[in-house]
């Protein structure tokens, strides 16, 4: 190898490993740590009275929104209220008896089956109990 | 006086040579046509830009980051300090027109076919200012901390995390977590008042560069021409004012609203639609169903509204390889082709 080129790559290689020093902190002080995420097994909703019929609530379920609904036949359903298609909040509605997503116009029934629109998968789906007169979100089994 | 001006200007003069940064913007010359209208857009552009500076510094006395903090400013500058509400109308409508202007400028520097050797690197500068003045509008538009801007970021956020591969990790970059969250407010405000405009002042600097080093196009077929000093200065600084006084009558007269606060367990409002800047891809997002045979729609719509940016991006390049006795009509129809289908998009979006 001749000097001149022994020389360059020296001083390449140095100047790599300086920068990749510098920029391998930062970038993985830009990327914030995981959060430990909690997951509840189940989440109180409310008393039941608070549900009429055709009425919904979107509630916290750990870090993620839940939407639970109460049909216009009496039934409960609870979903993940995440749109599957660019993570908006979805909402029920009551004219239709279905989920909507406004962004895009998504349409979910109320088992959270994508019907229409952009929506590429369904609403991930919870459990609803009534524990005496308090309605209840349970993970799904 | 005068005599008190001549010591001045020569003391000056022995510090810095004036005389030769005079005597040389005496010789630059603006060509006259037709089309001469279009070589102001630019320059209404780059105005733009500093009232988005200026306006954005006075914002910043009194704008607060933070997810309980942010809605509650800007309120608070729209509704108590004295003509807080027009600084911010006038900020929010100068980020639109700047955004327009650029719009004009890039397709009039198409039409006029000025982006091809040697102006090749000019182009690429200014699709480059367009990016950053479109992430600056993006960027912005989350700081009120409102409902609008929040679906607004998460629809946005969440096409990132669409990329094979690295998508989660773009994701959690630009989110600062897995969410829409005050971490996403506070990496979006350092983007917007600092990273960004800072950017953006560089590659204004370096395209005005290439301009001067250039000169301007087709100046050695123009038959008439003008200096640039004054003649053409003082038209561009006449219709600067122009503009702002455009700027101050929208501000006045449709005021931005301040909307409702964003609310993590809010559904999204019906009618919610993003800035006129992103409808046609909106539109165009909105079209694709949720599967196209293997693939979710969304990620082939983001491949293909990628490869229209960079088919743009790389105008001068396809240019120089189409035959050249075709070469023009080529350019001028792919161009009215991409106007054509951007306002339609647009106008679709705006109207569904
Ligand atoms: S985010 Fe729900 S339809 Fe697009």
């Amino acid at each position: 190898m001749k000097r001149r080129t022994f020389l360059n790559l020296a001083i390449v290689s140095g100047l790599a490993g300086t920068a990749s020093a510098l920029l391998y902190p930062v970038l993985r002080y830009l990327l914030p740590p995981e959060e430990a995420e909690a997951e509840p097994e189940t989440v109180k909703a409310g008393p039941e009275k608070d549900f009429a019929p055709g009425s919904s609530k979107i509630l916290k379920f750990g870090r993620k929104p839940v939407i639970v609904i109460r049909d216009l036949a009496g039934g409960f359903h609870a979903l993940s209220a995440t749109c599957t298609h660019l993570d908006c909040i979805v909402q029920y509605r009551k004219d239709r008896d279905l989920v909507w997503c406004a962004c895009h116009n998504g349409n979910y029934d109320l088992s959270g089956k994508n019907v229409s629109g952009p929506p590429p998968r369904p609403l991930d789906r919870f459990e609803v109990k009534l524990v005496g007169s308090e309605v209840t979100v349970l993970r799904a089994a | 006086m005068s005599a008190l001006k001549d010591a001045a200007l020569s003391w000056l003069e022995e510090r810095l040579p004036l005389r030769s940064a005079m005597e040389f913007a005496s010789h630059k010359r603006v060509p006259v046509h037709r089309g001469d209208v279009f070589y102001y857009a630019g320059g209404v552009c780059m105005f733009l830009f500093l009232l988005q500076v200026a306006t954005g510094i006075l914002l910043l006395m009194y704008y607060r980051v933070g997810s309980d903090a942010s809605y509650e400013s800007v309120r608070y500058i729209s509704a108590k300090v004295p003509f807080g509400w027009l600084m911010r109308s006038v900020h929010s409508w100068g980020a639109n027109l700047m955004v327009l202007f650029i719009f004009i400028h890039m397709f009039s520097v198409y039409f006029m076919k000025a982006f091809r050797k040697p102006r090749e690197l000019t182009w690429l500068t200014g699709c480059g200012l367009l990016g950053l003045a479109m992430a600056l509008g993006f960027s912005g538009y989350l700081l009120p901390w409102n409902e609008l801007a929040f679906f607004a970021t998460k629809v946005g956020t969440d096409i990132l995390g669409q990329v094979p591969l690295v998508g989660h990790w773009l994701l959690r970059l630009v989110r600062g977590g897995d969410e829409v969250t005050g971490a996403t407010l506070s990496r979006f405000f350092g983007l917007h008042v600092a990273v960004l405009p800072a950017l953006t002042a560089l590659g204004i600097g370096a395209h005005l560069l290439l301009v001067q080093v250039q000169g301007m196009a087709h100046e050695h077929e123009a038959r008439r021409t003008m200096p640039f000093f004054p003649d053409f200065l003082v038209r561009d600084v006449a219709l600067w004012l122009l503009v702002l006084n455009l700027v101050g009558v929208l501000a006045v007269f449709f005021p931005w609203e301040v909307g409702r606060k964003a609310d993590a367990l809010g559904s999204a409002p019906a009618g919610i639609k993003p800035e006129w800047y992103f409808l046609a891809q909106y539109q165009f997002l909105k079209l694709l169903p949720g599967r196209v045979g293997m693939v979710p729609g969304e990620l082939l719509g983001i491949v293909a509204l990628n490869g229209v940016g960079v088919w743009w991006l790389l105008t001068p390049f396809w240019d120089a390889a189409v035959p050249e006795r075709r070469r023009d009509a080529v350019v001028r129809w792919a161009g009215l082709g991409a106007i054509t289908l951007l306002t339609v998009m647009t106008v679709w979006g705006h109207l569904s």
